[in-house]
């Protein structure tokens, strides 16, 4: 195991941040902390690189005990959300930083920046200040800093947090290729299941300063451990008392055994998949009864379907229908 | 411009910058110029006949040095105290910042007279120890230094403090987490990051320092060729009928505090860029 957390907790003033948190992050691999704002996941990521001291609780880093060592002799590259350049650098004296400050040889320093700044694609840009950069060409200027000195591990504080869409989508596929060539230890922070779901080897859910699942993406979304996990990975509605993704439900146009009786109140196509909105109603022996029993909008229902099939289904609102969750459907 | 149609009709807005430009010529412009205009009055003589006087050579011989002291101790302290007020938790900071804050309120007259009381070689708390210790720092140049840098001490921290704030602490833990101490974090990457705000600082400093009068007056003693700098001269000249080195003295002082202002408005389209 290349870090070893073990009963950290982590108090601001009242707020607790991380309550009795451990974790194993294997070597090797890409771990994604992933979690609600406020969770706690950053606060665990600047404890393992040193940049916050936990209260209780210790930190290994390869076997070496690092719970009160300061953070330059942890030997962690860190990326943070707000790319941290040194403005008044150029990318390929930013890039050395580490280097000069370990007193490496002038010639090996400028092979090992140019090296890296291959492989972020930045060779050109070597002479440019952080401020001639995008947002995405610095935080790959970030990236190179963090790796030039070696780390035995790679914390990446929601990297792609402060970039466009279309920007972080890029540089997502981009670290993932980045981590299959350098295979070094890597952790990283999100609040996008997106982007852990497709990045990451392992992910570990943390909410509320507490783990709430450790698993690969496949497990985490087929296995959720809890409502709060399945509810985190992507979008999920009530039937029948039960926790479904909306994707997972089976429309029915006639009743069937065990299906929930409802009406469409709301239908609303996005491109490829239609959205329904359906009220369950008072469904004595499964009949439709033709009068709405709850008119809460907490029974209510969301189906997702494809176009072509609701439009088979000649689905419109007012429709009656019958749901029930699909056998292969993960419900909590 | 979009804001055209929301201004002012012309007569007016013309007449409100001609009020704020007399004001500025009454009150600035006008009475320094005047002071030019005696110095060269007989020509170069007045600057001559200062520039020969041993009282006046002095006075600005040991204004140099008072308030070049006074700034050097003022770069080192006010950088220390803007970082701990800006990057440190810690009980009594708010106390702190309001006690850096405090030269300015405070009459240099209430500074001198608190030095005095402080340094004296009889009763002075420090002074006695120091006196023993063959040291003099009231009527003697360490009184003077101490009570220039006094008075100038809010300027460097007042100009280090926001531009600390504003770029945070990021650049600082990213160059930790990259294997530097906190004396290589704090020459590499947050010195060059407030450079200008401390040079800013510094220059305010200096002009500030050239021209101290109240306090440094009630620690000096005034002892001409001894302790009197040169603000004390241009008064004692005045008030001795020697009028031109007075105003040749005056115009000197003035002289620094343009060039200082020059210098300032050089630097600030630097520091925004």
């Amino acid at each position: 195991m290349s870090i070893q957390i073990n009963g950290v907790t982590k108090l601001f003033g009242d707020f607790v941040a991380l309550q009795d948190v451990s974790l194993d992050i294997p070597t090797g691999q890409l771990t994604a902390l992933l979690g609600p704002s406020g969770g706690g996941k950053s606060t665990l990521l600047r404890i393992i690189a040193g940049l916050e001291s936990a209260d209780s609780g210790t930190v290994s880093i390869e076997g070496n005990e690092a719970t009160h060592l300061p953070p330059q002799k942890r030997n962690v590259g860190f990326v943070f959300q707000h790319y941290a350049a040194f403005k008044h650098m150029s990318v390929a004296k930013n890039v050395a930083f580490g280097l000069e400050i370990r007193k490496r040889s002038k010639a090996d320093t400028k092979r090992r920046v140019d090296e890296l700044l291959e492989l972020v694609h930045l060779s050109q840009f070597s002479h440019r200040l952080p401020s001639q950069l995008s947002g995405g060409q610095r935080q790959r200027m970030a990236l190179a800093r963090a790796l030039a000195v070696e780390p035995t591990v790679l914390l990446l504080d929601e990297p792609f947090g402060a970039l466009d869409a279309k920007v972080r989508k890029e540089l997502r596929d981009w670290l993932r290729r980045l981590h299959d060539e350098v295979h070094v230890t890597t952790v990283f922070v999100t609040h996008d299941q997106e982007e852990a779901l497709e990045v990451a080897d392992e992910i570990v859910v943390i909410n509320d300063g507490r783990i709430e699942q450790v698993g690969s993406p496949d497990q985490l979304y087929d296995e959720p451990a809890n409502d709060f996990v399945m509810s985190f990975l992507g979008p999920v509605t009530h039937l029948d008392g039960r926790l479904v993704r909306p994707h997972d439900i089976d429309v029915f146009t006639s009743d069937r055994a065990g299906a929930v009786a409802g009406e469409v109140v709301r239908l609303l196509r996005v491109g490829f998949e239609t959205r329904l909105t359906v009220r369950p109603v008072s469904s004595i022996g499964g009949s439709y009864a033709g009068e709405v029993a709850a008119p809460g909008e907490d029974d209510e229902v969301t189906v997702v379907l494809t176009r072509s099939h609701a439009r088979e289904l000649a689905l419109d609102v007012g429709s009656k229908v019958w749901l029930s969750p699909n056998p292969g459907a993960t419900t909590v | 411009m979009a804001s055209a149609r929301l201004r002012e009709p012309t007569p007016v807005r013309w007449g409100l910058r001609l009020l704020a430009v007399v004001y500025v010529f009454l009150l600035v412009l006008w009475p320094v110029s005047l002071v030019v205009k005696y110095t060269f009055a007989d020509g170069l003589t007045a600057l001559s006949t200062a520039l020969t006087d041993p009282d006046v050579t002095h006075a600005l011989r040991l204004t140099a040095v008072v308030a070049l002291s006074a700034v050097v101790i003022n770069l080192v302290f006010g950088v220390w105290i803007s970082i701990l007020l800006v990057r440190y938790e810690f009980p009594g900071k708010r106390a702190l910042s309001a006690l850096v804050d405090l030269p300015l309120s405070v009459s240099p007259v209430v500074v001198g007279l608190a030095l005095v009381l402080a340094y004296n070689p009889r009763t002075g708390l420090f002074g006695t120890h120091l006196d023993a210790a063959g040291i003099q720092v009231i009527f003697a140049t360490p009184g003077m230094v101490l009570a220039t840098a006094f008075v100038a001490l809010p300027l460097v921290i007042r100009e280090v403090v926001p531009v600390l704030a504003e770029i945070g602490d990021e650049q600082e833990q990213a160059s930790r987490s990259l294997g530097a101490n906190a004396v290589q974090t704090f020459r590499r990457i947050t010195l060059p990051s407030i450079k200008w705000a401390v040079v800013y600082g510094v220059v305010l400093s200096l002009a500030r320092s050239l021209g101290e009068f109240g306090a440094v007056k009630v620690v000096s003693g005034n002892i001409v060729r001894q302790t009197q700098t040169a603000t004390l001269v241009v008064e004692s000249k005045y008030q001795g009928f020697d009028q031109d080195t007075a105003y040749a003295t005056a115009f000197l002082l003035a002289a620094a505090s343009v060039i200082c202002i020059v210098v300032v408005s050089l630097l600030r389209p630097k520091e925004q860029s």
